[in-house]
């Protein structure tokens, strides 16, 4: 094998994991270092591009990157009704920024036909901060993980608008802004834990794919 | 509760791996820009000539109109990027305040400095620089370079210098892995680099922000070898809007980025694209006229 080809080695329990089974949409943005989170917590990782790719999964990330693109790749090649239909079957899903987007119910400044999976009960704004001149880290409390607060960055990152009655606000700025948000087996951050070392957002998302490979495998 | 800091090497770094597995594209007007979000372009590159026009025309290549940055980045609402001239710090200040998301410090512009590149520490808004070999590239991440893309020969549509630079830039990474830490002293003597960050690349296997191929990409089999030698991303400059159609060679070159390691994508998203843009094979150029040769 050509050893200058990319290896696909997705972190240190790539084969012998025997923890939920997640997957990572990898279609573009920051999938790999999702992917790494995810293993080193213990997870069995696979990279999800096509429907048969998401057959037998306790759990999905969609990570950060670029919403628009993650739209029209996961329509053109089929992923998009699978998707939404495991949103709709309980499927635990994690998104971070393009990945919040991706579930939000409801999109603001969404270019001509951009569509979302759809899930949480909000509506999220795309780039609300402005140009990456605006993107910046903080410190943020989220008293469902409990103790120290997370250093988020937010990279021209959404903010969740309105929370509807089924969603529940996980975190927000100190202006008030949402950006964090839970809604069952659904998570939502307009933030990066994935690049900052912060895995408390990935192990509270695979106690719900946990739960859900206990219940699937319960005969 | 801390309060929030902007322009700092995370968040700079960072926009940088969210454009990972994408396709950035050069666009010289607001139809273009439209056309390039439309086809799925992660970004796109605001430039006032794309480099064949500028290889053509010749002349000096400087700056954009800032009405046409304007213009772009008002048009869509992927990430706008722009280029200044090596060296050219007013450029980048300009840009700065034009408030495009990151700044190409480019050899495909005339450079406004033969001896220093930008103190790229000194902005908010991060930059992206050019490197045909590891040296260079941790010569740009120590000016403080948030992302790097190799070079290849912009504005030719021949792939081979893309290829050659990634493949060296990867090959030096693998070289550099299988150093003793006494080695790793020469190395960085040899790179011409700082030896913390050589260090870091031999123990992480890569450089510490993400690689970008540029400079030839003309189809969408050349984008997915460039993943497939290692690349986070590639940037098409002439090769998509010089080409028969535009449209349809930009969403193709998207998904050829995505499915890059699956050949039957390749074959079905490269069918019936029409006329590839005119190449001109890298080997024909006088040395004056290499891009790739200009920054040190």
């Amino acid at each position: 094998m050509n050893t200058n080809l990319r290896s696909e080695s997705l972190g240190p329990a790539d084969a012998a994991s025997t923890g939920p089974r997640v997957g990572v949409l990898a279609l573009q943005g920051d999938f790999r270092e999702h992917a790494r989170v995810l293993s080193g917590l213990g997870a069995d990782v696979s990279l999800v591009r096509r429907p048969n790719e998401l057959a037998a999964l306790d759990g999905l990330v969609i990570p950060g990157g670029e919403s628009t693109v993650m739209d029209k790749l996961s329509r053109a090649y089929g992923l998009a009704e699978p998707l939404k239909a495991a949103i709709a079957d309980g499927l635990p899903v994690y998104g971070t920024c393009a990945g919040l987007i991706m579930l939000a119910d409801t999109l603001l400044d969404a270019i001509a036909d951009q569509q979302s999976l759809g899930g949480l009960d909000v509506v999220v704004r795309r780039n609300a901060f402005g140009s990456q001149n605006q993107s910046f880290e903080t410190d943020l409390d989220v008293p469902a993980l409990g103790g120290e607060p997370v250093h988020a960055v937010f990279i021209r990152g959404p903010v969740v608008e309105s929370v509807g009655p089924a969603a529940t606000p996980l975190a927000s700025l100190a202006d008030g802004r949402v950006v964090a948000v839970e809604q069952g087996n659904l998570l939502g951050t307009s933030f990066h834990p994935e690049i900052t070392g912060e895995h408390r957002f990935h192990e509270y998302f695979l106690e719900k794919a946990g739960r859900r490979a206990a219940a699937a495998r319960t005969p | 509760m801390s309060t929030a800091e902007t322009g700092s090497s995370r968040v700079k770094r960072g926009l940088a791996e969210m454009l990972k597995g994408g396709v950035i594209m050069d666009v010289v007007t607001p139809e273009q820009a439209r056309i390039a979000e439309d086809a799925g372009a992660v970004a796109v590159m605001a430039l006032e000539r794309v480099p064949a026009d500028i290889r053509a025309q010749g002349g000096v290549a400087r700056m954009s109109d800032p009405d046409l940055i304007e213009a772009i980045i008002a048009e869509v609402s992927i990430p706008v990027m722009a280029k200044a001239r090596i060296g050219h710090f007013v450029e980048a200040q300009v840009l700065q305040a034009l408030d495009v998301d990151y700044i190409d410090e480019s050899e495909v512009l005339s450079p406004a400095d033969y001896v220093n590149h930008i103190d790229k520490w000194a902005f908010n808004t991060p930059f992206v620089c050019g490197a045909t070999n590891l040296g260079e590239a941790l010569r740009r991440i120590n000016e403080g370079a948030a992302m790097i893309r190799s070079k290849g020969e912009a504005g030719t549509g021949d792939v081979s210098e893309a290829t050659k630079h990634i493949r060296k830039i990867t090959s030096e990474i693998n070289m550099l892995r299988s150093m003793t830490k006494d080695e790793l002293y020469v190395a960085a003597k040899e790179l011409q680099a700082p030896y913390e960050l050589v260090a870091e690349v031999a123990e992480t296997g890569k450089l510490p922000v993400v690689l970008f191929t540029a400079g030839g990409v003309a189809t969408p089999a050349d984008a997915a070898m460039m993943m497939q030698l290692g690349a986070d991303g590639v940037f098409v400059g002439s090769g998509i809007f010089k080409s028969g159609n535009p449209q349809a060679r930009a969403a193709a070159v998207v998904k050829a980025t995505t499915f890059y390691d699956d050949p039957s994508v390749i074959a079905d998203v490269s069918r019936g694209l029409g006329e590839a843009m005119v190449g001109i094979n890298v080997g024909d150029l006088a040395a004056p006229h290499r891009l790739a040769e200009r920054g040190w």
